[in-house]
């Protein structure tokens, strides 16, 4: 008995996450598999041989890559001039990032609605300004969803880079500069290679998470622009077609742990070049 | 050497202000006169504010989002708490393996495991809306708990244990009287941070969701697709001042730094 008792603490949470989380998982796996003639890769066949779906897949990895591309170079300066500043006035900007990302995903893409809608901000602008003549779409495409996103996903890259970067010693581009660098050179040598295992685990969070974001895509770019997290919603509950969300979800899951598994690579080879 | 000074400032300028002004908005417009959502606005009132109080359906989601984050939360830590207690006192052949299977709920996207337990919860169990949105949320929040309720378990020193074993105390009367105390700040952190996740999320709730059990999330959804009005914009500041108060709260009580690990 006491020799198992760990078993006995873990139980609990193992049959759980057995049955309502390893479970349902396998049988999504399984039915994305299953057509009238047994087993078969029919419906990822499909999924890639039309054209309908790639443009999905497309537009989901193009925008995923730009918000992680467009948080990253952003964030990068923010968060060092964050962790240059002091105490009181750092905790005051952390608390203006950490913010939105306690702010409902919801609120945070009707906020966007307001500004880029027929009626929005930038219209008014535009028209008052007279550079354009009548409202322009900007709302649902590609474009409005990807602002959601950087809007959605740079609190969490900023917050991962001033965590990393707090760290670095205060010395280290002193030193840089004493010895005749200028500090564009001091951060460029010194804080961003001092940066990356912050930049590679925010680019992981920022990526997977603009992958498999809902909301946003939903709000911010309607029924025309799905992506692959709209598409699945959208198979399942609003056509029934079980298939397709079933095998969307697994390319999902697929693509999200090859983006993992590669950046995590990535920095160790960059970590490696580093002692070396 | 000053230019560069100005270029780091300029860019978190522009950053911040990108950050915030899309909420001052929706805050501004929360208080506009017109039926619908225009800016800047061209009245003030608190009708819209009025409107949401007095909206059952609303009131009602939020009501049960509340419970759900409380219930979901308060189980996740219970079963937490032991897993969390084994994997950081005990040496066991795959340890590494179940700690990331418990881990592992936050790398499946939330709108696949939604999808998932549609087909299980609702459509082949038949389990109500409102059970099968506590597992659900149940699922989505035990990752965030043990992942800190092992780590500050990690900082007890197990010879405060072994002291209170030794001295004739009961393996369950220690954890109670001697380690909780010990993690309670950690305890607090992960049910506020459960809670919050719990209470934000829409994939899964958005799956299940019946005609008279929606989530708040879910719930405003559906009224932004067929409704665009100010009251939207006063939810929105509801949440958001509710928001203030726990960052206040937190920043009180264990430091905004431990929300941040």
């Amino acid at each position: 008995m006491k020799k198992h008792r760990q078993y006995l603490l873990l139980l609990p949470g193992l049959v759980i996450l057995l049955i309502f989380f390893l479970i349902p998982l396998i049988k999504v796996l399984f039915s994305s598999f299953i057509s009238e003639d047994g087993l078969s890769f029919k419906a990822y066949k499909q999924f890639f041989s039309d054209k309908y779906y790639l443009i999905i897949l497309l537009r989901t990895l193009k925008i995923s890559i730009i918000t992680t591309l467009i948080c990253a170079i952003f964030a990068l300066p923010t968060a060092y001039f964050i962790s240059l500043r002091d105490k009181k006035v750092k905790k005051i900007l952390l608390a203006i990032s950490v913010f939105p990302l306690l702010t409902n995903s919801v609120i945070r893409a009707f906020a966007w609605i307001n500004i880029l809608g027929k009626n929005g901000v930038i219209n008014k602008i535009l028209l008052a300004l007279r550079i354009i003549k009548e409202p322009i779409g900007i709302l649902y495409t590609d474009f409005s969803i990807t602002i959601g996103m950087i809007y959605l996903f740079l609190p969490l890259m900023l917050i991962t880079l001033v965590g990393v970067m707090d760290n670095i010693d205060a010395d280290l581009p002193e030193a840089a500069e004493s010895l005749g660098a200028n500090r564009i050179i001091a951060f460029i040598k010194v804080i961003l290679p001092l940066s990356l295992p912050g930049l590679v685990v925010g680019s992981i969070l920022v990526f997977t998470g603009s992958l498999t974001a809902y909301t946003t895509p939903q709000l911010l770019g309607g029924n025309k622009h799905l992506m692959l997290s709209t598409f699945i919603y959208q198979s399942a509950m609003s056509l029934g077609d079980w298939k397709s969300a079933s095998s969307i979800s697994i390319i999902m899951i697929i693509i999200s742990l090859l983006v993992i598994k590669g950046l995590n690579i990535l920095n160790k080879k960059l970590d490696k070049r580093e002692q070396e | 050497m000053r230019r560069k000074n100005y270029f780091l400032l300029a860019i978190s300028l522009l950053v911040f202000l990108f950050l915030t002004i899309p909420l001052v908005i929706i805050t501004v417009t929360a208080f506009g006169e017109d039926s619908t959502i225009v800016f800047p606005i061209t009245g003030f009132t608190f009708s819209w504010f009025l409107k949401v109080f007095n909206s059952s359906s609303f009131i009602n989601a939020f009501i049960l989002s509340l419970k759900l984050a409380l219930i979901a939360s308060f189980l996740a830590l219970i079963v937490g708490l032991l897993a969390s207690y084994g994997l950081s006192r005990y040496n066991f052949k795959f340890k590494n393996a179940i700690k990331s299977f418990f881990l592992s709920p936050t790398i499946v996207p939330a709108i696949v495991l939604g999808f998932a337990l549609f087909q299980l919860l609702v459509l082949t169990l038949n389990l109500s809306i409102y059970t099968s949105l506590i597992i659900g949320h149940f699922l989505v929040v035990l990752p965030y708990i043990i992942r800190i309720i092992t780590a500050s378990l990690d900082t007890v020193d197990i010879s405060l244990e072994e002291v209170a074993w030794s001295l004739g105390m009961k393996k369950g009367k220690t954890f109670l009287k001697i380690i909780l105390p010990n993690i309670s700040s950690g305890i607090f952190a992960a049910l506020l941070l459960a809670f919050i996740n719990s209470f934000n999320n829409i994939p899964i709730s958005m799956f299940l969701s019946g005609p008279r059990t929606s989530t708040l999330p879910a719930t405003l959804m559906n009224y932004i697709e067929y409704f665009y009005d100010p009251s939207v914009s006063a939810i929105s500041v509801i949440l958001m001042v509710l928001t203030v108060s726990i960052m206040f709260i937190v920043e009180k009580t264990l430091g905004l730094g431990t929300l941040l690990e």
